[in-house]
């Protein structure tokens, strides 16, 4: 039954990224990219998981290099993102 | 991971709320108002999430995990902030690697928790996507920044080299699900697929970047999202695939605005076959850097269609400035973007917001191609490819078909450029034979920096 429900999950949350990101203007596409970046970061919720084990196993050490690579795409995908938004600004608008 | 106490019920109800506020976050990047909001929405949740997962019972043990979040926040900080705008696509090149070599360890170090055959195969999904997404990047990082030759890469038989690969993995991942514990299957899995990565990419041109790019992204999504199957975690489904949508639609956008399909993009390189045929009439006619300025100085509506070029030229910030003088002037100015202008979607218009142009006066190619008829002056700068009028006449042209901005339907159009050569694509450019088109030679900074000093 797990398998059934997280595919049903997986079929929805498909489309409504698609309806979402369709609507994302075009000159936030590089942005978006980034910020998509930074959210596939959470990758790293898995490997936490697997990398507080306690037990010295192989297992232990694949999910702690995890936990650094998946933490380098989040934090600096959200930083790169943030830097990026702030330079958006409006004609006329406060500088 | 199963919600069986209390405890876990409301572990997995966090999840949930981890989950809305990453699609409330992404509904908010619908408008540049919004964009900032929505992206530290974003990261509140995956915030969230994190410290959900800390509080999990089944972690006894923190002090790997701390070391892990210090050394990625040290790096990843560190390259969010001294990244220039320009390297942009390099950048999130390197992190998609990241992104997919992160789900292939996740999927290897589930394997000893693995139970079922429907979680092996979701393991090897995982590790499949993972891997080729981190190699497949690599290779895209390497061509973006110029370490490797960034042409195609074709060699005789690749086809052929590609298919038996396909099908190597085809067998080692089945053999792998029948017999788990034969740790060999497993390590050919990882290697074949690390190796269908970089087989991947290499036969890719450099002018196809974007699209590449766009495709990595959107694996390292699927990556994730496979991952969370491996590890039954609702919340890496969830943002696993709103990612991989993101990419898909991306990749899509991009395939459109160059009028290839993907498979076209994927399977013959570009620049390799175009045999150019097009017949070009008429000659060239330079102009002076002072004759375009009394030209520019009448003019009352002016387009700016920028290229990859302009970003190479570092001239951006004197491009805003001459902008600015010539509002002054009494003229409307706009910029033409196009979809494909630049290494990755939407780098122009970063570029530009870079240089304080504000983001109305960024144009698409769909808003901007109508208004041509009234433009006095198109000025093209570091562009060649998306500004070519044989896309829309030549039917010989290799990118006929490809929609452009249509410059040479205002009064005049100036071409900034460094030298005759043709653009990446190696495609002769009928436009700048053109009755009402001018040719401004030189770096394209000093150029716009010579026009500014006119007008002041």
């Amino acid at each position: 039954m797990e398998i059934v429900f997280m595919t049903f999950i997986l079929m929805l949350s498909i489309f409504l990224g698609f309806e979402l990101i369709t609507k994302v203007p075009s000159t936030l596409h590089t942005p978006l990219m980034s910020g998509a970046n930074a959210i596939s970061g959470i990758t790293v919720v898995g490997a936490i998981s697997l990398a507080g084990t306690g037990q010295q196993d192989l297992a232990n050490w694949l999910g702690s290099a995890a936990v650094a690579l998946a933490t380098v795409n989040v934090v600096g995908g959200y930083l790169v993102t943030d830097r990026m938004l702030a330079m958006f600004k409006k004609k006329g608008g406060a500088k | 991971m199963a919600a069986t106490s209390e405890f876990g019920l409301l572990i997995q109800f966090a999840y949930i709320v981890s989950a809305g506020l990453f699609i409330y976050g992404l509904k908010l990047l619908g408008s540049p108002d919004s964009a900032r909001r929505g992206n530290r929405l974003s990261a509140g949740a995956m915030l969230l999430a994190i410290v959900v997962a800390l509080l999990d019972q089944g972690i006894v043990e923190y002090q790997w995990i701390l070391l892990g979040f210090v050394v990625g926040a040290i790096i990843g900080g560190a390259a969010a902030r001294m990244v220039q705008m320009t390297s942009m696509p390099e950048l999130v090149a390197l992190f998609n690697g990241f992104g997919g070599l992160a789900s292939l360890l996740v999927g290897w170090a589930a394997l000893s928790t693995a139970l079922g055959t429907f979680t092996l195969v979701t393991i090897v999904l995982s590790i499949l996507i993972g891997g080729l997404t981190f190699t497949g990047s690599l290779v895209a990082y390497g061509k973006l920044s110029e370490k490797i030759g960034s042409g195609a890469m074709m060699f005789k038989g690749q086809q052929v080299v590609n298919s038996l690969i396909v099908l190597a993995i085809l067998v080692c991942s089945v053999m792998f699900t029948q017999q788990p514990d034969n740790a060999q299957w497993l390590y050919l899995v990882i290697g074949l697929s690390l190796l269908f990565g970089v087989m991947v990419v290499i036969p890719i041109g450099g002018a196809d970047m974007p699209v590449v790019i766009s495709l990595l992204n959107s694996y390292s999504g699927l990556a994730a999202c496979a991952a969370g199957f491996a590890i039954n975690n609702n919340i890496l489904i969830v943002a696993g695939s709103l990612v991989g949508a993101s990419g898909i639609i991306l990749t899509q956008i991009m395939c459109k605005a160059m009028n290839r399909s993907l498979s076209n993009v994927l399977f013959s390189g570009f620049g390799s076959v175009s045999s150019d045929t097009t017949e070009v009439e008429g000659e060239i006619k330079p102009i002076s850097v002072e004759d375009a300025y009394y030209v520019l100085e009448a003019a009352s509506n002016v387009v700016i269609v920028p290229g990859y070029g302009m970003a190479v030229a570092q001239a951006q910030h004197v491009v805003k400035e001459l902008c600015e003088l010539m509002e002054n002037n009494g003229a409307e100015v706009n910029f033409g973007i196009h979809p494909v202008a630049g290494r990755m979607p939407g780098h122009m218009n970063v570029l530009l917001a870079e240089a304080d142009v504000p983001y109305d006066q960024l144009l698409e190619m769909d808003d901007i191609n109508p208004r041509m008829e009234n433009v006095d002056v198109a000025i093209v700068i570091g562009a060649n490819d998306v500004v070519n009028p044989a896309a829309r006449d030549v039917e010989s042209s290799p990118i006929y078909g490809m929609p452009v901005i249509n410059v040479d339907h205002a009064r005049v159009v100036f071409v900034l450029k460094r030298s005759m050569a043709s653009g990446f694509a190696g495609i002769e450019n009928p436009l700048f034979y053109k009755e009402n088109t001018r040719m401004l030679f030189g770096d394209a900074k000093e150029s716009i920096g010579g026009l500014v000093r006119e007008f002041t």
